[in-house]
């Protein structure tokens, strides 16, 4: 157990991707090191654990990644997918720095792999990790101890001491290893976003957040990202924004993390619990719209939708977790859906009569499509008329939340007042806001937590010596 | 649905994995697992067989206890892999010797120890069996080399008549027709595979076994016992050409072909056996087999009594120890003969046959 009664150099609060590589960065710098984690030891880690990849910039092909991808042709797809909600002059940084940490990561004991199957997608962009998030956490977890650095687990903290933009102290929740206040010269919050806690999601979502499911651990409450707003940091992202998924209705109101996900949308129609369609399901290929059916079903009634397809179309998709819901007819499977069977077999009826004859590719925008209904589906149109029929129950899935702390390029907080602090650092998707103001694209979230990650702890350290 | 708990289980957990993948690059498990969206009872056996038990998947996995998915690889295909040997074990009438392995062996082990040892004593007067002999031939006094040679070479026979056909049954199960001859490359695949361990390295950085700390040592320990034991064997048919060819008789000098052999094999199977028991006992109980550790310390046992009781005979085979010392050396190893089809040995045969399926599975992805 650790000794939390002596002061740290630098304390890193939060236990994921930019935690740990701050606290191997600090202590790496000769800092001495305490990381507090909320969570309890398995639970570990936060979104980190259900990540798989990362997007690094890098001008040639490795072993793992199948071509170059350049600096510049990230930061274009950061302006597309943010729609232009970015800090360039960090992102460009980040983007840059992106390109060390592919070799930076693997030396702190991180191993890469060839993009998984069915994700053939972002093999020249994304490197794998082998083992998914949680091993490369464990990786990281071992390279921090065998370095020195203390870590505590179900270290949840309440209070932050911080006068004129001035770490001076954390207070635990309980005691551990002898103390209930924590004092370090240097703090780094890494601690995350709001996404399972669902009273704040309420304040701008009402009522709707309850149904909501939360793809990660319970442990991502945001209790550190409250505390530094409330106490003088300037903020940055839009509050009511999160990213969400489709995700089974039947998972688990947290941590289902990917498995529970469905890629099926495209294959079949989408409807919602009047048995109405609302949405163009054919819109673009995944994964590029993977993360507006989320939101889409969010604004539905009751939060929940149904993807209905037909048993022509099983196999054209990875398998799920959960077996689809599956009848001989419309009007049973909608007596098992619990919705209205007049109303699905219309639907159904009208859509088939709205498909138009075309050839049929998946992985391009083809000429499968409806004509005379609204919404309209763009691509991909194909009668559902192969009984058995089968449906997925679908809810909104959180993944993370956009509301940060401002930092620049040292990963520095800044204030209110637009000074940076004198002795606090963010790295992590506490400060994902400053580049992804919105949207997402692959393994984003990973670079952001390494890169900064990694800035915050030589800055710290360096801080920690002045 | 597949007619046992465990298989049900693993079937579960196949679901899970699928859906996730995250695990691929570990294992040969994992990318057989994709080339499947439901599984019949010969592809759960096969990815039970082909599993390693290195317990990396259940390390790197977000869904492993105390999560409610409650994702556990590497001990449910451990119990799968247990209950597939006694489901494909000839004759069925012995599938039931699994079940209660440790006992089986042990019982077998003394009853054929005891029988060489009166054995010798019925038909050799106490003269001979608590005599000093050094010369050529001195084992054949107790036991004549023909009776030796019929008794171990029938065991031997029946035990690879009883695995044959286990292969057999398990082969069919799989999903491959019988008759492997026709891909000579998956079989050198998979006999390299085999050899190297590949699969247990966790992808490369090591086996989990007490912590959370990836290490090297199972399969280092591993390669001594597999080395050990095909040494040891080495010994026994270089013996048996020096007898049948150049009628050279045992026991031979310390330098010779046969004793060399045998010395670096039985220490690689003294140490090898005994630091595998130590791993075992260490490991996390939640990766591993509870109710079938009695079959794999009996095996281990079974190894290392072999080479303990050779190695005694070594030392001691010009004292009066050698009578005694020779029945109870034959006695085990008959023992592990007679019972190599109905214990820990066959993991070694459905682990290679395993292989081979998936050998020639990943050739007809890649197209030859």
């Amino acid at each position: 157990m650790a000794d939390l009664t002596r002061p740290y150099d630098v304390l890193v609060i939060g236990g994921g991707n930019a935690a740990l590589c701050a606290a191997i960065s600090a202590r790496r710098a000769g800092a001495s090191v305490l990381v507090l984690e909320a969570a309890p030891k398995f639970y570990r880690g936060g979104n980190t654990r259900h990540t798989r990849n990362m997007r690094c910039a890098h001008d040639a092909a490795t072993e793992i990644l199948t071509g170059p991808y350049t600096e510049e042709e990230f930061w274009q797809d950061l302006l597309l997918v943010t729609g232009g909600q970015t800090d360039e002059e960090l992102a460009r940084f980040m983007i840059h720095e992106s390109k060390d940490i592919l070799n930076w990561i693997v030396e702190q004991g991180v191993r890469w792999q060839p993009s998984l199957g069915g994700t053939l997608s972002l093999g020249r962009t994304n490197s794998f990790f082998l083992g998914g998030g949680r091993a490369m956490l464990n990786a990281l977890y071992l390279t921090a101890e065998k370095l020195g650095v203390e870590i505590a687990y179900d270290a949840e903290v309440t209070d932050l001491q911080i006068e004129d933009g001035m770490f001076l102290g954390a207070t635990l929740k309980q005691p551990i290893g002898g103390a209930t206040d924590i004092r370090a010269s240097v703090l780094v919050a890494a601690a995350g976003g709001f996404e399972a806690n669902i009273e704040w999601l309420k304040e701008y979502w009402g009522a709707a957040a309850d149904n909501f499911l939360i793809r990660g651990t319970p442990y991502n409450r945001g209790s550190i990202l409250k505390m530094l707003l409330a106490k003088g940091v300037q903020e940055i992202g839009d509050p009511t924004q999160c990213h969400a998924v489709a995700i089974d209705g039947r998972a688990p109101k947290f941590d289902g993390g990917i498995i529970t996900r469905h890629d099926s949308v495209v294959f079949g129609i989408v409807v919602n619990k009047h048995a109405e369609r609302f949405y163009d399901e054919g819109e673009d290929i995944w994964p590029k719209r993977y993360a507006i059916w989320g939101r889409l079903v969010a604004a539905q009634p009751d939060q929940i939708a149904y993807i209905i397809f037909d048993s022509s179309v099983v196999t054209s998709f990875m398998p799920s977790l959960f077996p689809p819901i599956g009848a001989p007819t419309i009007a049973e499977l909608a007596a098992k859906l619990e919705l209205d069977p007049a109303s699905l077999e219309k639907t159904v009826i009208n859509f088939n009569a709205a498909v138009q004859p075309g050839t049929f590719d998946h992985t391009i925008l083809d000429d499968c499509r409806t004509e005379g209904i609204t919404p309209a589906k763009t691509h991909w149109a194909r009668k559902i008329d192969a009984p058995p029929y089968l449906a997925y129950p679908v809810r909104p899935g959180i993944t993370f939340t956009y509301l940060g702390t401002r930092v620049n390029k040292q990963s520095r907080i800044v204030m209110k007042d637009g000074k940076p602090s004198a002795n606090m650092f963010a790295a992590g998707e506490i400060m994902a806001g400053n580049v992804l103001g919105k949207g997402y694209a692959a393994g984003i979230g990973m670079t952001i937590g390494s890169v900064f990650g990694r800035v915050a702890g030589r800055e710290a350290a360096k801080n920690a010596k002045n | 649905m597949h007619g046992t708990r465990i298989l049900d289980e693993a079937d579960r957990l196949m679901t899970v994995c699928n859906s996730c993948r995250y695990c691929e690059g570990l294992c040969a498990v994992f990318p057989a697992m994709e080339m499947r969206r439901a599984f019949s009872n010969g592809d759960l056996n096969y990815l039970a067989n082909l599993c390693h038990g290195c317990g990396a998947c259940y390390t790197d996995c977000q869904f492993s206890p105390p999560h409610e998915f409650n994702v556990n690889v590497p001990q449910t295909l451990a119990v799968a892999r247990a209950e597939s040997y006694a489901a494909y074990a000839w004759p069925r009438a012995f599938a039931g010797s699994f079940a209660r392995n440790g006992l089986v062996i042990s019982l077998i082990a003394a009853f054929s120890v005891a029988a060489f040892i009166f054995g010798f004593a019925a038909f050799n007067d106490r003269q001979i069996l608590l005599g000093v002999h050094a010369d050529a031939g001195a084992f054949y006094k107790l036991m004549p080399h023909n009776a030796m040679a019929v008794l171990f070479g029938a065991v031997f026979l029946y035990a690879i008549a009883a695995l044959v056909m286990g292969v057999r049954a398990f082969w069919r199960d799989i999903g491959e027709p019988v008759g492997m001859k026709t891909n000579i490359a998956s079989l050198f695949q998979a006999m390299r595979d085999a050899g190297e361990l590949r699969y247990l390295d966790g992808g490369g950085g090591g086996c989990f076994n007490e912590d959370d700390t990836p290490t090297d040592r199972r399969k280092i320990f591993h390669h001594l016992t597999f080395y050990g034991f095909g040494l040891c064997f080495a010994a026994t048919c270089v013996a048996t050409l020096y007898h049948y060819l150049f009628a050279r008789e045992a026991p031979y000098a310390w330098w010779d072909l046969p004793v060399v052999l045998g010395t670096l094999g039985g220490i690689g199977l003294l140490i090898g056996p005994i630091s595998l028991l130590a791993e075992k006992w260490k490991r996390d109980p939640v990766l591993v087999d509870a109710q079938r550790f009695g079959m794999d310390v009996a095996f281990i046992a079974m190894l290392f009594l072999t080479s303990l009781t050779g190695i005694a005979l070594l030392l001691l085979r010009e004292t009066s120890a050698m009578g005694p010392l020779l029945a109870l050396h034959l006695g085990v190893v008959f023992a592990l003969f007679v019972t190599m089809p109905y214990g820990k040995f066959v993991h070694g045969i459905y682990r290679y046959v395993a292989l081979v399926r998936y050998a020639q599975e990943q050739r007809a992805i890649i197209g030859e």
